[in-house]
């Protein structure tokens, strides 16, 4: 066990330190010079090799490079160009909404894909799992930007049932909040659910034939049991594997809804980051979400102790 | 659960069924249906289990025997489905059901109480992700309202009873702990924690070297012996036959061609399928001519006919060197041909 | 028989339903792509044409999907855009095909290169695909050209990653082995053996890029950072009906069908090919 677990720690951080070898390659190809970018047309060259020195630009790469895994090593994502603030200070400034339109998302998408996609699996090719099967190809299908504006017009503007954008300022009770969280975390949700049903299923599929099922059905036991007992907790160890996933990827879908429903998140944050070539805040995001997803990941692996004793082994 | 089992009047099945037989299949039918074809994987299979016996099962693969014996527990995956038959069982008080068409709630009181079964695959039969223990004492837990203490009292007897050594240690571990021989006693001390009157075993040793296989049958014979129970025993293997069976039945092609007492069937087959199959099995001193020479083994000629499409008249006419023209028109029936022997063929008289 | 009674064969119905589903895929896409390829012919009215009196007008006869806030026929935009999303995807998936092959063939040949391709591959995986699409488009400069590289790069690890573990397979099949042993160059090997093995996986995961990638580009151009908000494409014609929501909601309705339409057909392909060519991949997803 020990084993296994430095195993994942060590692919883990491997994993990590390439993620930040390439951060610093994507930052670096951007074409023109990024001190003259920021600083406008208007810049005199003294201000912009003031600026290039500042930012250390005028090193060479291998120093740079050396230079930024130094600042990483201190937990210093850099200084944001516009806001005026450190990276990591705008970044945590903005996690609450999408921490909690994640954690929304993923809680809608499972309670939707878990339930059906073992139903689904359990009545195979009845007409039943194939609109299942259909379902799901459809809700991968949507663009999760569209679904929330249809969702703003008919639950928002329509029935005036939800705020139709906004987080409710920095001074409104969570209640509050958490309301302008539902529509986008059900668009996000429904939108994800897909995956997870499509891999509820197929792995539903590979255990329900498998023969301890048969042994637990030849028990006497009744089929609630066989099927939730036996078979869905064999099953779990790949669907958590793609929740784990959908959880890393709604990090990203956040990014679009967040814009469509003017959710002030980390993923907002980037979008303006980009329009504004920000770069230490694209650089800080990409780097925080790409760890949220190499953590998430581990937790998974992890996770897989608990659940199965041969890992345990 | 008992309340559900007995029936408040006799049942009127009970004069059907001699007293000392348990199970008795009658003209049973499963077929796979997939959209309009049908694969007639048992295609009216009649057998009899006596009380405290053996009845060995033989034939090759997919003669439907182990169909036969899920559809016993009826236990078939989609899309198997019994088409019709009985299969008249007799429950420990003395009730007889039909297990062909008994409602599913009351199927599942007998399975594993009634009937238990233990599977070919020893590694996989076990759920690989709860202990030995717990799998056992969930099946006592089931049908009787005991604690978890004296479930797990009960669990380590039966690994005890099974010669398992250590047996406390054992009930905390995985299946992925142990052997494949020692994971076919785990079934087998699970199959009998709830003392079933009937086990079926399947292949039960199949999966398992030559010397564990033997260990695995003895210990079978001995608990038959002390437990009493009876035992529908599948296997493709005649030599285990010889060792563990009272009587038996020989399938072919989803039927059964010959049932008859274990001696009789060695000593002098009724059926031509039955004597190619004994004429496979090498025999050192049959199988040499009078100057020593070795003989080749003689192999059946021809294949088992497809499910899908069987012949219509005795579906061992195509490979069978007595047969005659009346076997392909029409199908014989299962006759006595001896005392407690029992063969579908007409020219039985002839071997 | 112990196998088909544990395992039951698929049904044949399911089967044929499957091909149909491959055949309704195939036509819908087709019908688009028809419908983007003679949109000057089809196109009751000139994309770009503006007509102020005739603003935000709702469906009717004389504007099928009605108009914008411009009085531009949304009907005539839409197909027009479909011209790019198509083209975008398509591009962006050829170039996902060719980092990937390469990349994949070369891991699964050469153990060196592996570690360090597999490596990257992984941590790639690792950016959510948007995002990394953003960056990617943000560090070369917001362009058409570049959402399509950015999109080839974004999807290339997923073709690499099956290339690779379809090549590790192939390389130790005996035919392979045999050529390998009788001196046939490795590149010709590369070529001849294991590309012509890797056409059906690299096909249906192809289409699956392709519905991604046009997912991806809408969201991109949704957002504002992808191809220039003058440029009509679904994301960004839905971009334009956003400050319209509740207003003049078939502004952003049917732009988003039409994606949902493609997307869908294409997955439909996607899935319809996976059974049709590899009918043991049907059970991954």
């Amino acid at each position: 066990m020990t084993r296994y677990i430095l195993q994942r720690l060590l692919g883990m951080l491997a994993v990590m330190f390439t993620v930040v070898t390439i951060v610093f390659i994507i930052v670096r190809i951007a074409p023109g010079d990024p001190a003259a970018v920021m600083l406008g047309p208007d810049a005199t060259p003294a201000d912009i090799a003031a600026l290039r020195a500042r930012l250390g630009l005028d090193r060479p790469l291998a120093v740079q490079y050396l230079f930024f895994l130094g600042q990483l090593a201190r937990g210093d994502l850099g200084q944001s160009i516009f806001l005026d603030m450190p990276v990591t200070q705008a970044l945590a400034e903005r996690a609450e909404p999408t921490f909690f339109l994640t954690l929304f998302s993923i809680l809608i998408a499972s309670a939707i894909a878990l339930p059906v996609g073992i139903l689904s699996a359990y009545k195979r090719g009845t007409l039943f799992d194939q609109a299942v099967t259909t379902f799901a190809m459809f809700a991968a299908s949507i663009p999760s930007f569209w679904l929330g504006l249809v969702l703003i017009q008919v639950f928002a503007v329509r029935l005036g049932w939800f705020p139709v954008a906004g987080y409710g300022g920095p001074d409104a009770p969570f209640l509050t909040r958490l309301s302008h969280l539902v529509l986008p975390a059900v668009a996000l949700g429904i939108v994800s659910s897909a995956l997870i049903t499509r891999f509820t299923r197929a792995s539903m599929l590979d255990v329900l034939n498998d023969d301890y099922v048969r042994t637990a059905r030849s028990k006497g036991m009744g089929e609630f049991r066989v099927v939730m007992k036996h078979a869905f907790k064999n099953a779990l160890i790949p669907v958590l594997t793609v929740i784990g996933l959908t959880a890393a990827l709604l990090v990203s879908g956040a990014v679009v809804t967040e814009t469509v429903f003017s959710l002030p998140g980390i993923g907002n944050l980037v979008v303006s980051a980009v329009l504004r070539r920000d770069y230490p805040v694209i650089q800080g995001a990409l780097l925080v979400i790409a760890a949220i997803y190499v953590l998430i990941n581990f937790g998974i692996d992890m996770l897989y102790i608990l659940i199965d004793p041969r890992v345990r082994y | 659960m008992a309340a559900v089992l007995s029936a408040p009047s006799p049942s009127p099945l009970a004069e059907t069924l001699p007293e000392d037989v348990v199970l008795r299949a009658d003209d049973l039918h499963t077929h796979f249906i997939v959209g309009e074809r049908a694969a007639k994987s048992v295609d009216g299979v009649t057998l009899t289990v006596r009380r405290g016996q053996t009845l060995a099962v033989v034939g090759e693969s997919g003669s439907g025997k182990s169909v036969t014996s899920l559809s016993i527990m009826r236990l078939l995956a989609y899309p198997g489905r019994i088409v019709s038959g009985r299969i008249l069982y007799r429950l420990r008080d003395g009730t007889v059901v039909d297990l062909a068409s008994l409602p599913e709630k009351r199927m599942r009181a007998i399975r594993g109480k009634e009937i238990a079964m233990i599977f070919q695959e020893p590694m996989t039969s076990l759920n690989p992700l709860f202990t030995v223990g717990d799998q056992i004492m969930e099946m006592i837990r089931l049908h009787e309202p005991v604690s978890r203490q004296e479930a797990r009292q009960r669990a380590r007897r039966m690994l005890e009873l099974v010669e398992i050594p250590a047996a406390e240690k054992r009930l905390d571990q995985y299946p992925h702990e142990m052997s494949g021989g020692m994971r076919q006693r785990v079934m087998i001390a699970l199959a009998l924690s709830c003392n079933p009157a009937l086990l079926i075993a399947d292949e039960p040793t199949t999966a398992l070297d030559v010397t564990i296989q033997a260990q695995i049958l003895d210990l079978m014979r001995r608990l038959q012996r002390d437990i009493g129970m009876s035992i529908l025993f599948i296997t493709h293997n005649l030599g285990v036959v010889a060792e563990i069976a009272h009587e038996v039945a020989v399938m072919y092609a989803g039927r059964v061609v010959e049932q008859a007492p274990v001696g009789a069937l060695f000593a002098r087959p009724r059926h031509p399928y039955t004597k190619g199959l004994l004429a496979c099995i090498p025999n050192p001193e049959r199988d040499r001519t009078a100057d020593g020479k070795r003989l080749m083994l003689k192999p059946i000629p021809g294949n088992v006919p497809s499910v899908l499409a069987l012949p219509p008249g005795c579906t061992y006419a195509p490979r069978c060197p007595l047969a005659e023209p009346r076997c392909e028109r029409e199908a014989p029936g299962l006759v006595p041909a001896g005392p407690g022997h029992l063969s579908r063929c007409f020219r039985h008289e002839l071997l | 028989m112990a196998a088909v009674s544990i395992t039951p064969a698929p049904r044949i119905t399911t089967l044929i339903l499957q091909r149909k589903t491959l055949a309704i895929g195939l036509a819908v896409i087709l019908a688009i792509a028809l419908l983007a390829l003679f949109a000057p012919l089809i196109a009751p009215y000139a994309p770009n044409k503006l007509s102020i009196v005739n603003r935000l007008k709702p469906p009717s006869a004389t504007w099928l999907f009605g108009t914008d806030e411009f009085g531009r026929d949304i009907f005539s935009r839409t197909i027009y855009a479909g011209r790019l999303s198509l083209t975008v995807g398509a591009a962006a998936t050829a170039l996902a095909g060719v980092i990937g092959i390469t990349l994949g063939i070369v891991a699964g040949f050469f153990r060196r290169a592996d570690t360090v391709i597999a490596r990257i591959v992984d941590a790639m995986m690792a950016f959510p695909d948007i995002l990394l699409a953003i960056a990617l488009v943000a560090a070369l400069g917001p362009s058409l050209a570049t959402v399509i590289v950015a999109l080839g790069i974004v999807y290339a690890p997923r073709l690499a990653r099956i290339v690779r573990a379809s090549t590790l397979v192939i390389r130790e099949l005996p035919y392979v082995e045999a050529a390998r042993a009788l001196g046939v160059p490795t590149w010709r090997i590369m070529t001849r053996h294991v590309l012509r093995n890797l056409v059906s996986p690299i096909l249906v995961q192809a289409t699956f890029i392709f519905a991604y990638a046009m997912l991806a580009e809408a969201s991109l151009s949704f957002l504002g950072v992808g191809v220039s908000p003058e440029i009509p494409t679904w994301g960004t014609m839905i971009a334009a009906g956003r400050q319209y929501v509740g207003q003049a909601d078939w502004m952003t309705i049917f732009p988003g069908v039409a994606i949902i339409l493609s997307v869908l057909s294409l997955q439909l392909v996607g899935d319809g090919l996976r059974d049709l060519l590899d009918p043991r991949l049907r059970k991954d997803l």
